[in-house]
C-alpha cells in the first residue's frame, strides 16, 4: 500500500503503517547520527529543552553534503546512513521527543521495535546510498544545530521536504520487523548451501 | 614544467571523477542485475541506485552523501622524481578537492571527537605505498563508506579446517549483517600467514579489481565464483529486501600462510564502489585510467566549430 503523509504526523497516519508499505512524507525531517542522539538525551535528562520541538516529526539518520551559497545551505547529497548505530540510544529516544517516524537504512533491532509498538511510530528505509535522490525532494534547510560543536555529518540539520521517498516500511507499529523474516530464511538457506 | 603541481592537479581530478562517477565495470554490473532480478522489492531498490547513478553524473555531485574514509593506494615507480614528497601533495589535494567538489568532511579525531572539516587528520588521507619497476606512478583514489566497514572481519584459522570455515563464516557475517554494508556488495577475501597481510590483500581485493575480473589463477577463479554462487543464494538481495543479487563478485587475493597459521580477512565495498585511477609520467604527462571517457567529457570537451 501507498501512503502520502504531512508532518506533525499524528497516531493515527502511522497507526495504519504495515510492513511493505511504501511511504513519501512532506514536511519536517530532522536528522541525528550517533552524536546528536546522545546530546539530546543527555539535554533531556538535564531538565533542557532540545531546540527543536520533534513531536510528531520524522527523523532522518543522515548527514548530507552540504554547502552555503549566498549564505544560505544547500544540500547536494544525502542519503540515509546505517541505523543500526543507533538502536542503544533509539527507543529512548522515541519515548522523550516524541518522533513518529524514523528513517534510515540497514534496519534496527528489537529495543526499538517493542518501543514502537508501545509509541504507536515505525521505521522505514530509503534506499542506501541514493544520496541525490533523496537530496531532490530536500526543498529547504530550515536549521542547523551543533554544527561547530559535531561538524557537518553529525550535526542536527532541519529540512523541509516534498515526497520525500520512497520509502519502505520495515518496522511497523505492531512491531513486526520485515528484515527478521529476510534473515529467518536467509539461515535457512546456509544449512542448505553448506549440506550441497 | 611543476611536476609537483601536475600531480596535485591530477589527484583532484581523480577524487573528482571518482566521488561523482562510478566506474563502468560497477555501474554495468547493477544495470545487469536489475534486468536479472525478478523480485518487486529487490528491482525497487536495484532501480532506485541506477536512478541515483544517472542523476548524480547529471548534476555531477557526490554519488552518495557518505564521500567515505579518504584512501589512496600508490603504486611508486623506481623511476619517478617525486618520492616521500607524493604524501604532502596528495593531502593538499585531498583538502582543496574536498571544499571544490564539496565531499563530505570525514575525518573524526576519535578521542576529542573533533571534525577538522576538510577530510585530513592523523594519518589521514590513509595512504598505501607500494614499490614497483617503471618510471612513473599509479594513484588509486579509493574512498570507503563507513556502513561497509561493519561487516569487515579478520581471523586466523587452524588450516585443516579452514576451507570449510572460510565459506561459513563468509555467508554467516553477509546474513548477520544483511543490509547494512549496502548490498549489492563486491566481497574481497585476502588469505595469508598474519592478520595484517590478510586485510592488506581483502582490501585490495575488494577496491582495486573491476567486477567481473577472475583472479589469474584457475584454482582461486573458480573459488571466486563458487562463492558468489553461494551468497546470491542467500536471498539477502539489496539493501536486504530479498531477491538474487546480495553480491556483485567475490575477489580473492592471497600470499603463503605460516604451516600453522591459515589467516583469512573479509573486506566488504557498497554497492557504490568508486574508484579515480591515474598514471603520471615523470614528463608530466598523464591517463586516467579508472574513467577515461568520462574524462574525456567532463574535462576536455572542446565546442564543436
Amino acid at each position: 500500500m501507498e501512503h502520502r503523509l504531512r508532518t506533525p504526523l499524528r497516531d493515527e497516519d502511522v497507526a495504519k503503517l504495515r510492513v511493505g508499505d511504501t511511504v513519501y512524507i512532506s514536511g519536517t525531517l530532522v536528522t541525528a547520527r550517533d552524536a546528536t542522539h546522545m546530546l539530546l538525551l543527555d539535554m533531556v535528562r538535564r531538565g533542557e529543552r532540545p531546540p527543536v520541538d520533534l513531536r510528531g516529526l520524522a527523523l532522518y539518520h543522515a548527514g548530507p553534503v552540504a554547502k552555503k551559497v549566498d549564505g544560505e545551505w544547500k544540500v547536494l547529497a544525502c542519503g540515509p546512513t546505517t541505523s543500526m548505530r543507533m538502536e542503544a540510544f533509539e527507543a529512548e529516544f522515541l519515548e522523550v521527543t516524541g518522533v513518529k517516524l524514523v528513517i534510515g537504512k540497514g534496519g534496527m533491532g528489537k529495543r526499538t521495535a517493542d518501543a514502537m509498538r508501545r509509541l504507536v511510530a515505525a521505521y522505514a528505509i530509503f534506499p542506501g546510498g541514493a544520496a541525490v535522490l533523496a537530496a531532490e525532494a530536500i526543498k529547504r534547510v530550515a536549521g542547523v544545530y551543533f554544527l561547530e560543536e559535531l561538524g557537518i555529518p553529525e550535526a542536527m540539520w532541519v529540512f523541509e521536504v516534498e515526497d520525500f521517498g520512497p520509502l519502505t516500511v520495515i518496522i511497523d507499529p505492531t512491531g513486526s520487523n520485515f528484515y527478521d523474516s529476510v534473515r529467518e530464511r536467509a539461515g535457512r538457506a546456509i544449512e542448505e548451501i553448506l549440506k550441497g | 614544467m611543476d611536476l609537483g603541481g601536475v600531480v596535485k592537479d591530477v589527484v583532484k581530478k581523480i577524487v573528482f571523477l571518482g566521488s561523482i562517477y562510478i566506474p563502468d565495470d560497477v555501474a554495468a554490473s547493477l544495470k545487469a542485475a536489475l534486468d536479472r532480478e525478478t523480485d518487486p522489492n529487490a528491482k525497487f531498490m536495484l532501480s532506485a541506485i541506477v536512478k541515483n547513478i544517472d542523476l548524480a553524473s547529471l548534476r555531477k555531485v557526490a554519488v552518495c552523501q557518505d564521500t567515505g574514509m579518504p584512501t589512496f593506494h600508490v603504486a611508486l615507480g623506481d623511476g619517478f622524481p617525486i618520492r616521500s614528497g607524493l604524501l604532502d601533495i596528495i593531502r593538499d589535494a585531498m583538502r582543496e578537492a574536498t571544499k571544490e567538489i564539496p565531499l563530505r568532511p570525514n575525518t573524526v579525531d576519535p578521542f576529542h571527537e573533533k571534525n577538522p572539516g576538510d577530510n585530513t587528520g592523523r594519518y589521514v588521507p590513509w595512504i598505501d605505498v607500494e614499490l614497483i619497476p617503471g618510471d612513473y606512478v599509479e594513484i588509486a583514489y579509493l574512498p570507503k563508506g563507513g556502513g561497509s566497514e561493519a561487516p569487515n572481519k579478520a581471523f586466523t584459522l587452524p588450516p585443516g579446517v579452514a576451507w570449510r570455515e572460510l565459506r561459513k563464516r563468509l555467508l554467516e557475517t553477509v546474513v548477520e549483517y544483511g543490509p547494512m554494508p549496502c548490498p549489492p556488495t563486491i566481497v574481497g577475501i585476502g588469505i595469508a600467514g598474519t592478520i595484517d597481510a590478510a586485510v592488506k590483500l581483502a582490501k585490495k581485493a575488494a577496491l582495486l579489481r573491476n567486477v567481473g575480473h577472475r583472479h589469474e589463477d584457475p584454482k582461486v577463479a573458480q573459488l571466486e565464483l563458487e562463492l558468489l554462487r553461494d551468497l546470491n543464494r542467500l536471498g539477502v538481495g539489496p539493501h536486504g529486501v530479498g531477491g538474487v543479487t546480495t553480491a556483485l563478485d567475490v575477489h580473492i587475493e592471497y600470499a603463503h600462510r605460516h604451516p600453522a597459521a591459515f589467516s583469512v580477512a573479509f573486506v566488504f565495498s557498497c554497492w557504490a564502489t568508486r574508484r579515480g585511477i591515474a598514471r603520471i609520467y615523470p614528463d608530466g604527462r598523464y591517463d586516467i585510467l579508472s574513467h577515461p571517457e568520462t574524462y574525456k567529457k567532463v574535462f576536455m570537451e572542446v565546442p564543436a566549430t
